[in-house]
C-alpha cells in the first residue's frame, strides 16, 4: 500500500505538469471543497454543486457527471478523496481524478462507493445533457443532439431549451430549435405551450414531425357499458357499420366481458374428443360428416355439461347492443389532440401534395426512359414503316458496348462519354447492315419484316447469351450520378434519372432538327411520302431508307448505354422494352416524333398512376395498362397525334 | 359446277390416310399397346406435337388464308390448358384431401372438404379461398364447355374491337401481342387466382385413372390428339374451300375490294379469328394434361410469334404446310436443344447445339422468309409438277398478301 502510493506520488512529480493536467487538479480541488455533498449527495445538496460544476467550465466535468451518476466514483476512507473507482478481484483500482493515471488498488474497507439515489441520479443525467449539449467540441454536440432525435424523452427539453441560445454553429442551432419543438409539442409542461409547439409544426411534412403526431394521437380500443366521461374518446363505433359484428364481438371477448365463440373446428374437435360406443352427443359417426347434425349433437353434450354451450346469434347481439365501442386517446388533453389533429390533417394535405409532386417527377423520368427506347423505333417504324423486331436487342447491344468498354476504361465518367459514341457506331452498323442483308427485299411486306427481324432478334439475343452469359452484367455510372436531388422527406429524384431525361430531350430535339431542317430529313421525309417522285427528284431512295434506318438503329444503342445504366444488362433487356416501345409509337402516333413524346408521356403517367392507385402490384399496372391501350386504339386508331393529308399515305 | 369437299380438297385424303398410318405405327410400336419400342416419354413427345400440329393449322388459317397476323394465338391455346388444368387440378386434390380426411373420426362435411381443397391448391400463393373464377372447377363438363366458351369469347371481344375499328395489318399484329403481354402478365400475379408464376401442375395425374399406367394414359392421349388433328383438319378445309373459302382468301389479298363487293368483312374476320381460337383451347386442353405443367410463361408473347414461324416454315396458305412447319421445327428443336444434336468441334471452339440452335433457327427463319417463301410445303409443288400461274406483282394490295412467289392454285 505504501509502496504503492510512493510509487504513485513518484510518477506525480516525473510527469511534466501539463495545462489539461493542472485544470484536472482544479476539478479535483473543486470537488474536494464540495466534499460532504459529493460524497453523500441528496436532491436538496446536489443542485449547489451541479452549479459550482457549471460555473467552473472544466472540461472533465461532463465525464465526472458521467462517472457519478454510474456509480463509479469513490472515496478514499482515509482522507476523503474522491478517485474513479473500478472493482477487480483484488480490491478497488482507484483513479485518479486529477491525473488519469491509476493511483492504487485498495482493500474494499479502505475506499467506498458513492451511491446517489434515483432522484439524484436524474437530475444527474439532466445536468449531463446540458453539458453534452453545450461542450466545446462540436461533434460531441451533435452527437448530443442525434441521441436525442434517437430516443426522445420528458427531461431533456430542459437542458435542450438552454442550450439553444449559445450556440454557436448555425446549423446545428437551428436543429435543436427543430429537435426542442417536437419535444415540446410531447412533453412541455403547460397544455399552452404544448398546442403552440403543435401549431408551429403542422407547416412540416418530415418523417419525424409525423411520428410525433401519429404519437400524439395513439389510441386504444375500449369497449364499456356506457361511455366513460373522464377520458378523451377519439372516436364512438356504430356496431355493423364501421365495425363488423365479428370483430366488435372479438373485443368483447378480449376484454372478458363475453365468452368466446365456438369455433366449427372447435365443435369437431370437442366432437372427436366425446367420441364413445361409436356415436358422439347421441348421433352415431357416420352422421356428423353434415353440419346441421354436428351442431345438434355439440348441443346434446353442452345440455350434458361436458363442454361449454354455444353462443347464439342472439346471444351476440343482445351482447353488442349492451355495450359502446369506442377509441380512447392515449393523451388526456383534449385540447392538444385537437390541435395535433388538425395539425395532422394539414400536414397530410401537404404531404399529399408533395406526393403528387413526386410522382409527376417519377412519371416524367419513366416517360424519357420510354421515349428514350422509343425513338429509335418513332424513326425506323413510324417515318419508314418498317417493324423492326430485333430494335429491342439493338438497346441490348448498346448496353453491352457500355460494359465492354468499361472493362478496358476504368474511368466511369470517360468510359461512358466514350461508350454514348461508340455504342452509335456499333448499332449504326447493325442497322445498316440489316437494312441492306434482308429489309430492303421486304419493303411494303411488313408482315414478312416482322417475323425476318424476329428471326433476328432471337439469333442476337442467343448470340449475347453465348458471349456475355446469362447473368447480368452491370454497367456503372460516374461517381456524380450517385445518389438523388433531394427536396424534401417526400420529394426526391436520382441523379441518373435526370440524366436520362436530359438526354432524352437532346434527342428529341435533335432528331427533329435532322428531321425538319437538314437536307437529309428532307430527303427522308419525301422518300417515305413517296419514294418515286423523290426518286424522280434526284434523291437516292436506297441510300436514303439505308441512312435512316441506320440512325433509327443507333439511337437505340445510346438509349441501350442510358438504359443500362439504371437497370442491369442483360441478353434479354431489350425484349422487356420492345413491346412496350412499340405501343408508345403506336399511340403516340405512326410517324411523327412529337407523336412518340406524347405517347411516352401518355404511357408513364399512366403506368405511374396506376402503380399509384394499387402500389404493391407492378404486374397489375402493366397489365391495365394494355388493356387501356388496347381500348385507346379502338377511339383513336391512328393515335394521339394523326396525320392529316398526303403524309398519313391514304 | 357444284364440287364435293374432298374433290376440292385432295389434300384430306392424302393427310388422313398419313395421320392414320402414323398413328398405327405409333400404337404398334408403343409401351402399352405394342411391342414397347418407343418410351412413353416419346410418345407424349409426339401427342404433344399433334396437338402444336393443330394449333398451327388454326394459325394458319387465320394468318396464310385469312391475312391476319395473329401474335395472340398461343393465349388462347394456354387458356384452354387452364380450363382443363382447373379441373384436373381440383379434382385430383379433392380427391387425395377426402382420403386424408376420412382417417378422422367422424367424417368431414362437404365444405371441409373444399376448404382443405382450396389450402393444398392455394397454399403456395398464400391464400386459400377459391376464386370466383374457380366456380365451375368441380365439373369436368363445365370446364370442358370453359375450354370452348373462355377462348372464345376472348377473340370474340377482341376481334370485335379490332375489326370494328379497322384496325389492320401491322397494327393488329402488335395489338394482338399486347393482349397476350396483358393475358401473361396478369397471369404472373399471385393475386390472380390462378397461382401465379407456380402455374397448374400434376396434370398428368387423370382423377379416377390413378391405377391406370402412364403409358396408356399417354397413347390414350396421343390417339385423342390425332382424332382432333384428323377433324380440326377436315373443318378448315370445309372452312376454306367453297365460296366462304374465296371470300376469305379475298379479304387476305384485297379487303377494300372485297368490302365494296357488298361482303360484310368484319363478320368474316370475326367468325375466322373465334374459330381459330376455339380450336386453339381444345388443342391447348389436348396439349397440357400431357406436358403435365402449364404455368404463365408458356403463354408469353414469343410463344406465338414461334408459331408464326412453324407457319412460315411450313408454308403458309396451305393446311398441310402449317402441319409439317409445327412437327418439323418443334421436333428438331427438342433434339437440338435435348442434347440430341452431335456437337461440332472446330478446333478453336465447339459449336454446342444447346446454345447455338436458337441462332441457326433464327438465321434460318430469315433466310425462308427471303428465299423461300413457300417454305417447306412448297416441295410439293416442285414434286407434282404444279405451276405458279403467271402474275405480275402480288395477289393483292394488303399487307398479308400471298406474295407473287407464294402462288399457287388452289
Amino acid at each position: 500500500m505504501l509502496r504503492a502510493l510512493l510509487f504513485a506520488a513518484a510518477l506525480c512529480l516525473c510527469l511534466p505538469a501539463s495545462n489539461a493536467l493542472a485544470q484536472q487538479s482544479e476539478l479535483q480541488t473543486l470537488l474536494q471543497s464540495h466534499q460532504a455533498d459529493v460524497a453523500k449527495p441528496s436532491r436538496s445538496s446536489v443542485d449547489a454543486v451541479l452549479a459550482d460544476l457549471a460555473a467552473s467550465n472544466l472540461p472533465g466535468v461532463a465525464t465526472f457527471l458521467e462517472k457519478w451518476q454510474s456509480k463509479d466514483v469513490w472515496v478514499r476512507e482515509s482522507d476523503g478523496v474522491f478517485f474513479f473507482g473500478r472493482e477487480t478481484k483484488d480490491g478497488i483500482e482507484l483513479t485518479s481524478i486529477a491525473t488519469g493515471e491509476v493511483v492504487a488498488t485498495v482493500g474494499k474497507k479502505e475506499a467506498s462507493q458513492i451511491k446517489p439515489n434515483g432522484g439524484v441520479r436524474k437530475q444527474l443525467g439532466t445536468a449531463l445533457v446540458q453539458f453534452q449539449l453545450s461542450d466545446p467540441d462540436i461533434t460531441r454536440r451533435t452527437a448530443a443532439v442525434d441521441a436525442i432525435a434517437k430516443s426522445p424523452a420528458a427531461d431533456q427539453l430542459e437542458p435542450l431549451l438552454a442550450a439553444i441560445e449559445d450556440e454557436p454553429d448555425a446549423a446545428l442551432k437551428a436543429r435543436k430549435t427543430r429537435l426542442a419543438g417536437l419535444l415540446g409539442a410531447r412533453f412541455a409542461d403547460d397544455e399552452a405551450e404544448r398546442i403552440a409547439a403543435i401549431e408551429a409544426l403542422s407547416g412540416e411534412l418530415s418523417l419525424d414531425v409525423r411520428a410525433v403526431m401519429n404519437q400524439l394521437l395513439t389510441t386504444q380500443s375500449k369497449v364499456a357499458t356506457a361511455l366513460p366521461d373522464d377520458v378523451n374518446i377519439a372516436h364512438v363505433y356504430n356496431v355493423g357499420d364501421d365495425l363488423t359484428a365479428d370483430a366488435a364481438y372479438a373485443q368483447l371477448v378480449a376484454a372478458n366481458l363475453a365468452p368466446a365463440k365456438i369455433s366449427e373446428a372447435e365443435i369437431k374437435t370437442a366432437l372427436v374428443a366425446n367420441v364413445a360406443n361409436g356415436s358422439a352427443g347421441g348421433i352415431p359417426t357416420g352422421q356428423l360428416g353434415d353440419i346441421a347434425k354436428r351442431l345438434t349433437a355439440y348441443d346434446a353434450l353442452a345440455a350434458a355439461g361436458t363442454v361449454p354451450a354455444r353462443v347464439t346469434d342472439a346471444d351476440v347481439q343482445s351482447a353488442l347492443t349492451t355495450h359502446v365501442f369506442f377509441d380512447v386517446y392515449d393523451e388526456p388533453s383534449a385540447a392538444i389532440t385537437a390541435a395535433a389533429l388538425e395539425a395532422r390533417t394539414e400536414i397530410r394535405q401537404r404531404v399529399a401534395f408533395n406526393q403528387a409532386g413526386d410522382f409527376a417527377l417519377d412519371a416524367l423520368s419513366l416517360a424519357s426512359i420510354y421515349f428514350l427506347a422509343a425513338i429509335g423505333l418513332a424513326i425506323t417504324f413510324g417515318v419508314m414503316g418498317v417493324i423492326n423486331m430485333a430494335h429491342g436487342e439493338f438497346i441490348m447491344m448498346g448496353a453491352y458496348t457500355g460494359y465492354v468498354v468499361q472493362q478496358f476504361i476504368p474511368d466511369y465518367t470517360i468510359s461512358i462519354l466514350v461508350a454514348l459514341p461508340l455504342a452509335f457506331a456499333v448499332t449504326f452498323g447493325a442497322g445498316v447492315a440489316m437494312e441492306r442483308l434482308v429489309i430492303r427485299w421486304l419493303y411494303h411486306r411488313p408482315l414478312e419484316t416482322l417475323l425476318a427481324t424476329f428471326g433476328i432478334s432471337i439469333a442476337l439475343q442467343q448470340l449475347a447469351k453465348n458471349i456475355f452469359g446469362t447473368q447480368a452484367r452491370p454497367l456503372t455510372s460516374p461517381a456524380w450520378l450517385d445518389g438523388a436531388l433531394v427536396f424534401n422527406d417526400v420529394v426526391s429524384i436520382s441523379y441518373i434519372r435526370i440524366a436520362i431525361f436530359v438526354l432524352a430531350v437532346i434527342f428529341l430535339g435533335l432528331i427533329l432538327f435532322i428531321l425538319k431542317k437538314t437536307r437529309l430529313g428532307l430527303e427522308v421525309r419525301a422518300v417515305t411520302q413517296n419514294p418515286g417522285m423523290a426518286a424522280s427528284m434526284g434523291i437516292n431512295p436506297d441510300r436514303i431508307n439505308m441512312l435512316t434506318f441506320g440512325l433509327g438503329s443507333g439511337i437505340a444503342g445510346i438509349a441501350g448505354v442510358a438504359i443500362g445504366l439504371y437497370a442491369k444488362v442483360t441478353s434479354e433487356m431489350g425484349a422487356d422494352y420492345i413491346v412496350q416501345s412499340f405501343m408508345t409509337v403506336v399511340v403516340g402516333g405512326v410517324g411523327n416524333v412529337w407523336g412518340t413524346l406524347a405517347g411516352a408521356t401518355m404511357i408513364g403517367t399512366l403506368q405511374k398512376g396506376i402503380e399509384w392507385l394499387n402500389p404493391s402490384n407492378t404486374l397489375a399496372a402493366q397489365t391495365y395498362m394494355i388493356l387501356f391501350i388496347i381500348l385507346f386504339i379502338q377511339f383513336r386508331p391512328k393515335g394521339i397525334v394523326a396525320l392529316k393529308g398526303r403524309a398519313a399515305g391514304d | 359446277m357444284k364440287q364435293g369437299l374432298l374433290s376440292r380438297n385432295p389434300s384430306i385424303l392424302w393427310f388422313l390416310a398419313a395421320l392414320g398410318l402414323f398413328t398405327l405405327g405409333i400404337t404398334v410400336l408403343s409401351e402399352a399397346t405394342g411391342t414397347g419400342l418407343i418410351s412413353t416419354s416419346f410418345v407424349k413427345t409426339l401427342g404433344k406435337t399433334l396437338c402444336l400440329c393443330l394449333i398451327a393449322i388454326a394459325m394458319d388459317v387465320v394468318w396464310g388464308y385469312c391475312g391476319i397476323l395473329s401474335l395472340g394465338h398461343f393465349a388462347f391455346f394456354g387458356i384452354g390448358g387452364y380450363a382443363i388444368g382447373m379441373w384436373l387440378m381440383y379434382a385430383r386434390t379433392e380427391a387425395i384431401v377426402a382420403e386424408s380426411l376420412a382417417a378422422s373420426p367422424i367424417p368431414p362435411t362437404a365444405q371441409e372438404i373444399i376448404d382443405a381443397t382450396g389450402t393444398q391448391i392455394f397454399g403456395v400463393v398464400g391464400s386459400s379461398d377459391f376464386p370466383l373464377i374457380w366456380a365451375f372447377s368441380h365439373s369436368l363438363t363445365l370446364q370442358l364447355l370453359m375450354v370452348l366458351l373462355f377462348p372464345g369469347l376472348l377473340a370474340l371481344v377482341f376481334g370485335w374491337l379490332a375489326f370494328r375499328s379497322r384496325v389492320t395489318g401491322v397494327y393488329l399484329s402488335i395489338l394482338t401481342q399486347a393482349m397476350t403481354l396483358a393475358l401473361s402478365l396478369y397471369l404472373f400475379q399471385n393475386d390472380s387466382g390462378l397461382r401465379g408464376n407456380n402455374g397448374l401442375s400434376g396434370l398428368q395425374n387423370i382423377p379416377g385413372f390413378e391405377a391406370v399406367p402412364q403409358s396408356q394414359i399417354s397413347i390414350a392421349f396421343f390417339w385423342a390428339s390425332a382424332l382432333a388433328l384428323g377433324l380440326g383438319y377436315v373443318l378448315f378445309a370445309y372452312v376454306t374451300s367453297g365460296k366462304m373459302g374465296s371470300v376469305v382468301r379475298g379479304i387476305r389479298d384485297n379487303e377494300g375490294r372485297v368490302r365494296f363487293l357488298g361482303y360484310h368483312v368484319e363478320s368474316y374476320k370475326l367468325f375466322v379469328f373465334t374459330i381459330t381460337a376455339i380450336v386453339s383451347g381444345i388443342a391447348g386442353a389436348l396439349y397440357y394434361p400431357q406436358a403435365g405443367i402449364i404455368n404463365p410463361a408458356e403463354i408469353a408473347p414469343i410463344a406465338s410469334i414461334y408459331l408464326a414461324v412453324w407457319v412460315a416454315i411450313g408454308g403458309r396458305g396451305r393446311l398441310y404446310g402449317a402441319v409439317i412447319g409445327a412437327a418439323f421445327v418443334s421436333l428438331l428443336s427438342s433434339w437440338f436443344t435435348g442434347g440430341g444434336a452431335p456437337d461440332i468441334p472446330l478446333g478453336f471452339y465447339t459449336i454446342q447445339w444447346v446454345d447455338w440452335w436458337l441462332i441457326l433457327l433464327g438465321l434460318s427463319f430469315v433466310a425462308v422468309t427471303l428465299f423461300f417463301p413457300k417454305g417447306i410445303g412448297g416441295l410439293f409443288d416442285y414434286l407434282t409438277h404444279v405451276k405458279t400461274p403467271f402474275r405480275v406483282g402480288d395477289y393483292g394490295p394488303d399487307k398479308g398478301a400471298l406474295r407473287q412467289e407464294e402462288g399457287h392454285e388452289q
